[in-house]
């Protein structure tokens, strides 16, 4: 936010409005991370617990069919956005197949 | 008979999310999930009146807003009472047609422990006996989480807390947890209920009931908090099951008069499981913990009474 | 002015708080919340009457205290509704905290104080303790003297609060007991509703509106909670404008005005008082008295508090040789303790007009206050000020050793 320009008190909405819904996107916490979970998505069944529990949210269905090598089918994915993801790690303990791998980040 | 459920599966929840990413909640924050899932319920013709606390302050910081539901945050004790003039004001405005008569926008006070059990409780009374058409959600972290961890009435027995240390004559706190959603249900309000993010089908469910019914509801949330009950962040939903589990934390619901317990716990866990894992019950001895199993094991045999049968099962392990 | 919606007047016994009801009514407030109190009660029991008996439409919210009764305001405002509250002293007192919120969200909340004296000891009684103790609220306040003023001032107040260059809650402030519970004809308007070109409902503010969803009452930190406080202060310096102005076109269409300080005689005088409240009809009469007598007595009252009118100040300073100023209010521990002398004070002061200002503390929960008194005082400070004395603290006129 330093790097921004200020805004004086005449652009300012006023008494600390804010006028854009859900703006705080622009914001990203994945750097709050130290693992990170990442979805096997052979091994997921798509139970969308993770997506349930998440509280960013930082996972996401996404319409993109996929197959598993085993044959398969599923209409979405389930994925993480790791921009926002802080690495809670609360998707990898409630996920039943134990699809989400936990690993440390790189430094 | 009761009405089907409207979330069954979690097939039957909406994708569509309210609350943006890129707050300030601490990683793990179950009240992130609770509230995630409560505007998924509410949608988008919905008003939020948040009391301070963890989440308005995590949510909000100028310039950035997580909500993409129309919020005002006013001051601690008083998300009641300003839900209450939001309310009327949109009678108002629709008795005059200024306001489509039939439009619906669903109003929903939203407060932690501290803005509930202690400072927010007159405008809370007063909100209930006028009977407003708001839908209350306590989320409850059992201490005054946002200025540090600091107990509340909200906060159960022996718990740590910054201003209940864990001393040489003194460990924890002292007094035992208020019955918030009992009192609150004495006020003969149309529906209250107590729910957990570790069964949102039902959590979620409570949430449709409440801003259905005609006059206000209360939904009392269990919102485990990695930072004030000292756990590894990973375990936020398991805790909340376990509060579950061991029957600690009671999920019921009371619709005009009439309580039913919405979750079942045919066997019953040892509150051991559930205080093993926070570090802010640590110092219990086996004494006290025994103590509080007696004491959940009366509270279970309260309830199956109540309900007329055994809805919560005999401790197996 | 073209099309000026003409308002047809009946006259009616009415005390201030039912003059101050009847304005609620007249300018079609839509949400009213409030909590008793005395002396303000009286207020919201006919606002009460009017609403269960179909006269205005409005939501009543019978909140469980005054800290509420300012959070449903608030509330009620922030959705676009107009919203009304009334109270008094200790009432005031709790809503505190919330008028620092209701300005600070830009909020056009109108309320109505009949003032009162604070605890403890506790005193049901009339002061302006209560409203002065309002100072930094960024509230701006007008001080009514009549029933009549009261009623115009609550019409006008919305003009005020709901002006963009504004967008400040107004208080209307008058005396406990000796205007809240005594009678006098007020011309009241006919119909309801009859203001609605003087105020149109256009709700310009920031609302909570599923529509456009915004956030309001975000938590500012230092890069920015100044910004937003100087936005206030701006708006307060706009509404001496303001005020002004809705004074004036309220005095073109409905043909009554009061100005930013009513005045009597202060050109050439010797000795003005400055006061303010219903406390004035007194001083006017032990004036007339004294200049029977042939005193050069000047008169002021100041209606406008905040934002406080320095520059109408020094104008009338120029015109007198010195200004005894009348306060129902003591602030403690600092020697002059009349509020609104010390304001007059540092107006001259900072505009480098040197004059005598005698501070004088009078009324202290309702202890009475006759023409004698004024002649009395007019004496002293006549004796102060031909010897050239200089006062370092307030006369605490009346108090008992």
């Amino acid at each position: 936010m330093t790097q921004e320009k200020l805004l004086g008190w005449k652009e300012l909405p006023l008494g600390g409005a804010i006028l854009e819904p859900g703006n705080s996107e622009t914001r990203y916490t994945g750097d709050w991370r130290t693992f990170k979970p990442v979805i096997e998505q052979d091994k997921c069944t798509r139970c969308l617990r993770c997506w349930i529990v998440c509280p960013e949210p930082a996972i996401y269905i996404i319409d993109q069919p996929y197959t598993t090598k085993s044959g398969r089918q599923f209409k979405f994915s389930v994925e993480v956005n790791y921009n926002y993801c802080k690495g809670c790690g609360m998707c990898v303990e409630e996920c039943e197949p134990k699809a989400i791998d936990w690993v440390e980040e790189e430094k | 008979m009761m009405a089907k459920p409207f979330f069954r599966t979690v097939y039957d929840v909406p994708r569509e999310e309210y609350l943006a990413p890129g707050h300030g909640l601490c990683a793990g924050c179950t009240a992130g999930t609770i509230v995630k899932l409560l505007l998924k319920v509410a949608g988008p013709n919905t008003i939020v009146v948040n009391a301070t606390g963890c989440v308005e302050v995590s949510t909000t910081p100028f310039p950035y807003t997580s909500w993409k539901v129309p919020w005002i945050h006013v001051a601690f004790e008083n998300a009641a009472a300003v839900a209450s003039g939001i309310e009327s004001a949109l009678k108002a405005l629709k008795a005059k047609g200024v306001i489509d008569p039939s439009k619906r926008i669903n109003i929903i006070a939203l407060a932690g422990d501290g803005g509930t059990y202690d400072i927010g409780f007159q405008a809370l009374s007063g909100m209930l006996e006028r009977g407003h058409k708001v839908m209350y959600v306590l989320y409850d972290n059992e201490a005054y989480m946002n200025t540090g961890i600091q107990r509340s009435g909200g906060t159960p027995v022996y718990a740590w807390t910054t201003t209940t240390p864990v001393g040489k004559i003194l460990k924890g706190k002292i007094q035992q947890k208020k019955p918030i959603a009992e009192i609150v249900a004495a006020h003969k309000i149309p529906y209250v209920a107590t729910a957990n993010p570790g069964y949102f089908t039902d959590m979620m469910n409570k949430f449709k009931k409440g801003l259905e019914v005609n006059g206000p509801s209360f939904i009392h949330v269990i919102q485990p908090c990695t930072t004030g009950w000292k756990f590894d962040p990973r375990y936020g939903i398991v805790l909340a099951r376990l509060a579950t589990e061991t029957a600690l934390w009671i999920n019921w619901e009371e619709e005009e008069g009439q309580f039913r317990v919405t979750v079942s716990v045919p066997r019953r866990k040892h509150v051991r499981h559930y205080f093993e894992l926070q570090g802010r019950f640590s110092h219990l001895t086996e004494e006290e913990i025994e103590a509080i199993q007696k004491e959940v094991d009366l509270e279970v045999d309260k309830i199956n009474k109540l309900v007329g049968r055994t809805v919560i099962g005999p401790l197996v392990e | 002015m073209e099309t000026v919606l003409k308002v047809t007047w009946k006259r009616l016994p009415l005390s201030s708080n039912f003059a101050i009801a009847q304005a609620v009514k007249d300018a079609d407030v839509d949400v009213v919340s409030a909590y008793p109190i005395t002396p303000q009660t009286t207020v919201v029991e006919r606002i009460s009457e009017f609403i269960a008996n179909g006269e205005l439409k409005a939501e009543m919210i019978h909140v469980e205290s005054e800290h509420s009764a300012m959070s449903a305001a608030i509330g009620a405002s922030a959705f676009g509704a107009r919203a009304f509250t009334a109270t008094a002293s200790q009432g005031l007192e709790l809503m505190h905290e919330l008028l620092h919120i209701a300005s600070g969200l830009r909020l056009p909340i109108v309320m109505s104080v009949a003032a009162r004296a604070l605890s403890a000891p506790i005193s049901i009684w009339g002061d302006y303790t209560d409203v002065m103790n309002t100072r930094d609220t960024s509230w701006v306040t007008l001080i009514a003297s009549t029933a009549q003023e009261a009623y115009d001032s609550i019409i006008q107040a919305y003009k005020i609060a709901e002006d963009p260059r504004v967008f400040l809650p107004v208080m209307v402030a008058y005396d406990g007991y000796a205007m809240s519970h005594t009678y006098e004809p007020v011309y009241v308007s006919e119909k309801a509703d009859a203001f609605k070109d003087y105020i149109p409902k256009n709700s310009q503010w920031y609302t909570l509106n599923p529509e456009k969803p915004i956030t309001m009452g975000s938590i500012a930190n230092p890069d920015w909670y100044y910004e937003f406080k100087y936005q206030q202060v701006v708006a307060m310096k706009n509404a001496y404008d303001v005020v002004r102005e809705a004074d004036e076109e309220y005095g073109k269409r409905y043909e009554r005005k009061y100005g930013i300080i009513e005045e009597d005689g202060v050109e050439g005088s010797d000795i003005t008082f400055v006061t303010y409240g219903g406390i004035f009809g007194t001083l006017k009469e032990g004036v007339e008295e004294l200049r029977k007598k042939g005193e050069k007595i000047g008169l002021a009252r100041i209606r406008l508090y905040r934002p406080f009118p320095s520059e109408d100040i020094a104008k009338l300073a120029e015109k007198t040789k010195a200004l005894v100023v009348l306060d129902r209010a003591i602030t403690f521990g600092v020697g002059i303790s009349g509020p609104v002398a010390r304001e007059i004070i540092s107006s001259l002061y900072s505009r480098g007009i040197e004059k005598y200002v005698y501070s004088f503390i009078i009324g202290i929960g309702q202890r009475t206050v006759t023409e004698k008194d004024i002649a009395a005082i007019y004496e002293k400070v006549k004796d102060m000020y031909v010897s050239h004395e200089m006062q370092k603290e307030s006369i605490y006129w009346g108090v008992r050793e």
